[in-house]
Parts: C-alpha cells; structure tokens; sequence
C-alpha cells in the first residue's frame, strides 16, 4: 500500500496540470471563436495565435 | 500608456528597431477600434478572405474575423474611418455594416461567463478525484487508509468548495438579509452542512465523509448556472448587435458647413440635416426642404405624407424624397421616442408579476427541506441523545433532497429550447419567456412593419400598357420613393426597358417630371397630376394632356404571414389585428388573411388597454410588433414578439426578435415553448420521485455516501438526457 504515496500525488499533479492548461485557455481567449477556430486550422495562412 | 524599451540583447538591428517602433508607435495615438458586422461570411475561405484584404489595405494595422458571431474587429489609423472600412469590405463580395463600438463593449469581455465556468472546471476536476478516492473507501478501504482517503478528500474539497461554492453563498446571503429563502440557501446549508459533519467526522475517524458528495453538488449546480448564464449572454449579444447596427449619428449644418456629430452632442436650436432614406435624429420643425415623410414606424400609416417648412417631426421618422434641414426642438431623453419609454415603464410593471416555474418550484421547497432535516435532527437527538448521529443524518438529509437536478432541470430545457428557436431565426431575450408563450390563447398583430412589410407592390401592372409602364420606370428610377421603387420592380418584373428621357427632376412632395419628344411627363401625386385616387394607394402617370394613368398599390404582404395566422388559428388561438392605418387598408388586409377581429386607427394608448383588458379577462396575449406605436401594447402583453426590422424601442420592449423576414416561425415557436414547458414540468416530477425514494432512507439513517452519490448523479443525468428529448 505504500505505493499510494507516491501515486495520488502523481494522480493529483497530472489532473492539476490539466486544470492549469484549461484555466490558460480560458484566459488566452481560445473559446471566444469556437466556429471560426475550426475552420482556420484548414486554412494555409500562417495563423501565430488568437488576437484578442 | 506607458511603454519601456528594453535594451537591445541581439546583434540584429533591424529586430531591435521594432519594438522601439511599436513603442512609438504606441505614445504617437490612440488607434481606431472598428466593428463590422458581416452576416454572409461562412467558411475558411471567407475569413482569410476577409483578413488578407483587410490587412493589406494601408490604413489598417490589424485585422481579425470571428466567425461565430460573425464579426471583424480592425484596428486601424485614426483617419480611417467605419464606412470606409465597410465599403471596401463590399468590395471582396461580402455584405458589412457598420457597428457601434460602444454598444458592443459589454459583450466583447464576458466576465461573469469566465469567472463561471472556471469555477465550473475547478468543481469538477475536484469532485472527479474526490470522487475516485470515495470509491476506493466504498469497496472496502479500512482504518488508516480510509483516514488518509478522508483527509486527502478535505484536503482538495475545502478550498475547491471555498472558491467555486461562492456564487451560491453569496446569493444565500443576499437572500437571508431580506429576510427571504430562495433555492440557493437550502444549497448553502447542505454543502456547508455536509462539508462540516464530514471534517468532524474526519477528525473521529468515523465511516462516512460525504467530501465527494458536497462536490458533485456544487459541480451539477454550477453547470446549470452555466447554461443558463450561456443562453443569455447569446441572447444578449445578438440583441446588442441589432442595436449596434444603428449608429447613432446626424449631420449638423452651422455656418453652411456640414457636419457628421454623434447624436449625444446635438442641442436644441441645431440645424441638421437630413438626407432622403435618412431616419430623423431628433424632434424639430422643418426650416427648409420639400419632401415625403413615412411614419409608418411610429403610427402605423402606410403612406407618406407630405413635408413642407414649419411642419413638425419627430425623431424615428424616415425621410423620402428630398433633402430637409431640421430645427431641433427636443434632443435625446425628451424627443418623443424616449418619452415613449414612460408609457412602457407603466405597461411593464404588471408583467413583473409572472413567477416562473422555477421561483414557483423554490417557494414550496425550500421551507420543506429545512423543515425536513431539522425534524430528521430533531427526532434522531431525542431518540439516542447522540449530537453526532443526528447531525449525520441531517446532513445526510439535506443532501439528498439537495436540488441538484432540480437547478438542472429548467435551466437544461431552457438551453435546448432557446437553441432549436434561434436555429429558426428567433432570439430569446427574456429568460421566461419561453414559459409565458407556451401559456398563450390570444395573438394580436399589428399590420404594418408586422404582417405587412411597410413596403408597396403595384397590382395593375397586367392592365398598364407596356410603353407607359416603360416611361413610369424611367422617371421611378432616380426616386428612393417605396411607390417609385415598386414600380420600378414592377417592371423589372415584367421586362420592361426604361424609356430614354430628358431633364428629369424630382419635385419633393409631389412626384417626377420629365420630357419626352418636347411632352412634358409628370408621375406622381393625384392633385398634381389630375387623377382621381380610388380605394387604393393610387399614383398617376400623365404625358403631355393625355388622361392620366392610374397605378394602383397595396401594401405587400410579409413572408409566412398567411401561414403564421393560419397556423396559431388552426392551434386555436384567436387572432386580433391593430393598427394604425386607415380603416380601408386594415380591413382589407383582415379580409385577405380570414382575420375577424380588428380594429382600425388605434392609438398606442387604445392598443396597449385593448390588451390590458383582455389580460383582465384571463386571456393570455401575444403581441406581435414593431412600431413605436407598439411599444407600450407590447410591454402590456403577457409576451411580446418584435421583427429584427423594428425600431430599437420596440425590440427592447418585446420578449422575442425575429431575426429572419419570415413570420412563420411564430406558430412553430408556440408549439416549442409548449413542449418546453411540459418537459420542465416533467423534469420537476422526475426529481421529486427521487426525492421520494431517497428521502425515508435517509430519515431512517440508511443513507451512505454511495447512496447519495448514485441518486444526485442519477437524477441529475435522468434530467439533462428528458431536455434533450426536445423537439
């Protein structure tokens, strides 16, 4: 059972992670254009990042 | 704004020279910020359409397309302005209007939307590993690795619940400080009921923490604030979009040197200007200029009429024909048009009365929870004598009749609803409106803008011959009159091709003139030319002596309207027609469309007590509307639809826009929000045989962790998939 001390703060670290990565997505604007996101990525225009 | 300049730390002087040319950039102006709306952009191909052009034009800096709300934001030179931008738009093949800035600013950041649904992500990446370490403690975790699991679960559940629990803690607050209960505070006890018995519990190294429990709570409640708060702000935008759409802005005249000026800095005494197709800006009196005015948006008469010097207008009327300068008498809140708004103040206080479905569901239940869980406590206490265990089981109870689903259960149905009717071209704004339509009997129209759309069609072009059709759109040609225009398409339609004909000039007021083979031509108004008008709107066309020749018109007729009137009749509704036009045209328009109540000349006080006095009656109304002459009957009845074409005042007052030109949504629309309604109905019964279920095996303390877990997730699951059944 000791093996629990290392896995649920790995579990824990990964889900943070996760959480974290979400919370920069939110606040870089990347859910302000859903439509227009998904059909950029078939354009060939050399597109660097969302402009606010 | 200030702007630091680092040192250079590359060898490349052309890289470190950019950002030092930003920064001047920067201190040097202000850019301009421009909106415009570009309804017709659609693919991939559009947006870098759209975005290579922009950015290659000189005064642009930057350029960006949103595609969902189908939107381009510039940035450009402060030179550049909004118009230009919007032409040259035009110009790549794609339709662009100009939108206010301004307008716009509140949904362009939607903070309580981000703040919701990080308190959403955090809620549930908290209650999702909670809720792993909880099933390790249910298939059989003893002693110290329960403990350990318990804490591990307060330790993420504490601060999770402090941060994403505190939209409801603050509403429970509010609530308790008037001296109210509303469903958020029954919400508030359980979590933090839950959330205290569990650390005690915790700290005893009892069997039951219910940490996963307080979690998913706060997790499906906060979805269900999300959807509903995601409706909205959809509704919300695209109504602020159409009021965008209309920049407020005149054009002054002083010293005979014109101007353009936002509205907010017109005074009284301004002279301004006003071209023909231009909407009045303020209320004044005509000093200069001859021309046709269609107030048919604020009274509901479809014909023009006339405009000469020392002639009052008010502001929402459109001029026609010829240029006229305006005093202005009354500027911004006291023209006519603000003063309308008092009028619908009064009419929307009665509305204010509707309780929605959900406030109706809140007011049984939250006294009864309470109630219930202190009797559980109450009871428990004085049968063992154990603070402990009763304090379990109030907990327990509280959880369980939690209103998880029932915080799901309007707001699911609400979003699909809104959803499925926006797809057809309606817009939602008010957040029961959905309800108060499925409760609807009655439907008042109002003809013209409404059933009609304001716009003439000649209907004797069959029995004009083909030269004088000919000859009449030559001189229609030039005139931005509805009359000319529709008989201009009137022979488009039939063919026909535009005499040759020399000096022609337009007499405001009055009609067209022309020469033909040295005949003098005139088309226009009966006392002018010599005709006699008849029932219909009637123009006269006249060569040389000859008789004059008669074009008749009628007002057209809106798309769907015949199939809308059919179908709310066919559900059974009674169909009403008001207006304001005269009685001739609105009988006939009844008689058209088998509508047998209505009524003629109504002022817009007659409208909105017609209305009120049905309400007295039991009936629920629907007003359908557009004008400023609606305004209040649209705030007096029960619900309210308005087209996209009405005036702003109208579509605030209305519950529901029509985004589309088509009317035959309207009976579809009736139909939804019945089903809607029913579905919310159902929702609420499947949550309270949950609760029936639950509930005694709570009371009679047999009520574990598990079991509460599996009757919220169930509950809430079995509700969102019956809102999705919606058709």
């Amino acid at each position: 059972m000791n093996i629990l001390a290392y896995l649920i703060p790995i579990s824990l670290c990964l889900g943070g992670a996760g959480l974290a990565f979400f919370v920069y997505t939110v606040r870089s604007n990347q859910y302000d254009d859903p439509e227009g996101d998904a059909r950029r990525i078939l354009s060939d225009d050399y597109d660097e990042r969302p402009k606010s | 704004m200030t702007a630091v300049v680092h040192p250079p730390l590359s060898a490349c002087p052309a890289c470190a020279a950019v950002p030092a040319a930003q920064a001047v950039a920067d201190v040097a102006q202000p850019e301009a910020q421009i909106a415009l709306s570009l309804p017709t952009i659609h693919c991939a191909a559009c947006i870098s359409k759209v975005e290579t052009g922009l950015n290659a034009h000189p005064g642009v800096i930057s350029a960006r397309v949103n595609l969902t709300l189908k939107r381009a934001s510039i940035e450009a030179e402060p030179d550049v302005t909004a118009q230009e931008m919007a032409d040259f738009v035009e110009t790549l093949g794609y339709e662009a209007h100009e939108l206010d800035p301004g307008t716009l600013s509140s949904t362009a950041t939607d903070k309580m939307g981000r703040e919701l649904l990080m308190r959403l992500a955090v809620a549930g990446f908290a209650s999702m590993n909670v809720m792993l370490l909880s099933v390790a403690v249910w298939s059989g975790a003893e002693d110290a690795t329960r403990d350990l699991f318990h804490w591990i679960s307060a330790a993420i559940a504490l601060p999770a619940i402090a941060f994403a629990g505190q939209p409801f803690f603050r509403n429970a607050w509010a609530a308790l400080r008037h001296g109210r209960l509303n469903m958020d505070v029954p919400i508030t006890l359980a979590i933090l009921l839950a959330v205290c018995t569990s650390l005690w519990e915790t700290t005893l190294s009892g069997d039951h923490a219910y940490f996963d429990a307080a979690l998913t709570l706060t997790f499906f409640l906060l979805a269900g604030r999300y959807l509903d708060h995601r409706t909205r702000a959809v509704a919300r935008s695209a109504a602020e979009e159409l009021t965008a759409l209309e920049v407020p802005r005149a054009t002054r005249v002083r010293d005979g040197v014109e101007e353009q000026v936002a509205l907010a800095d017109l005074s009284v005494g301004d002279s301004i200007l006003v071209r023909p197709g231009g909407r009045m800006p303020v209320d004044g009196e005509i000093t200069q200029g001859m021309s046709e005015l269609d107030r048919s948006l604020l009274t509901g008469e479809t014909l023009p009429v006339q405009a000469a010097p020392g002639q009052l207008v008010s502001a929402g009327e459109v001029n026609l024909t010829g240029p006229l300068i305006i005093r202005a008498n009354a500027v911004g809140k006291d023209t006519s048009l603000h003063q309308m708004a008092d009028l619908v103040a009064i009419a929307e206080s009665g509305r204010s009365r509707y309780t929605s479905l959900a406030d109706k569901a809140a007011k049984l239940y939250a006294p009864g929870v309470h109630i219930l869980s202190a009797l559980a406590f109450v009871g428990w206490y004085l049968a063992t004598f154990d603070l402990r265990t009763a304090l379990n089981i109030a907990a327990a109870v509280l959880i369980i009749t939690c209103p998880c689903a029932l915080g799901l259960a309007v707001p699911a149905v609400t979003t699909a609803a809104s959803g499925r009717l926006f797809r057809r071209g309606m817009l939602i704004k008010h957040e029961t409106a959905i309800e108060r339509l499925a409760q609807v009997d009655t439907v008042v129209f109002d003809k013209t803008g409404t059933l009609t759309t304001g716009t003439p069609v000649l209907i004797n072009a069959e029995a004009i011959p083909e030269d004088k059709l000919a000859i009449a759109m030559a001189l229609a040609q030039g005139s931005s009159h509805p009359l000319a225009r529709a008989i201009v398409q009137a022979g488009q339609a039939a063919e026909a091709k535009p005499e040759q004909l020399h000096d022609i000039t337009e007499v405001p007021g009055f009609g067209t003139q022309a020469t033909l083979q040295g005949r003098e031509i005139r088309l226009g108004r009966a006392s002018w030319t010599g005709g006699q008008a008849g029932e219909h709107t009637t123009t006269f066309l006249r060569i040389g002596e000859d008789a004059p020749v008669a074009f008749e018109f009628t007002d057209q007729l809106r798309a769907g309207a015949a199939e809308a009137v059919a179908a709310l009749k066919k559900a059974g509704h009674t169909v009403y027609l008001m207006s304001g036009d005269t009685t001739p045209a609105v009988q006939s328009l009844a008689n058209r469309l088998g509508i047998t109540h209505w009524l003629a000349e109504a002022l817009p006080a007659d409208k909105s007590t017609r209305i009120q006095a049905m309400t007295e009656k039991g009936a629920h109304v629907l007003m359908v509307g557009d004008g400023l002459n609606d305004t209040a009957a649209l705030s007096a009845a029960h619900v309210s639809i308005s087209p996209a074409s009405a005036l702003d005042a109208a579509r605030v007052a209305s519950d529901i826009v029509l985004l589309g030109g088509d009317l035959a949504p309207i009976a579809e629309a009736c139909t939804t929000a019945r089903s809607a309604t029913r579905r919310i109905r159902e929702n609420f019964r499947i949550a309270t045989v949950y609760n029936v279920i639950a509930v005694p095996l709570a009371v009679a303390g047999l009520a574990t962790p598990l079991i509460a877990a599996l009757a919220m997730s169930f509950s809430s699951i079995t509700v969102s998939l019956n809102a999705l059944r919606l058709r």
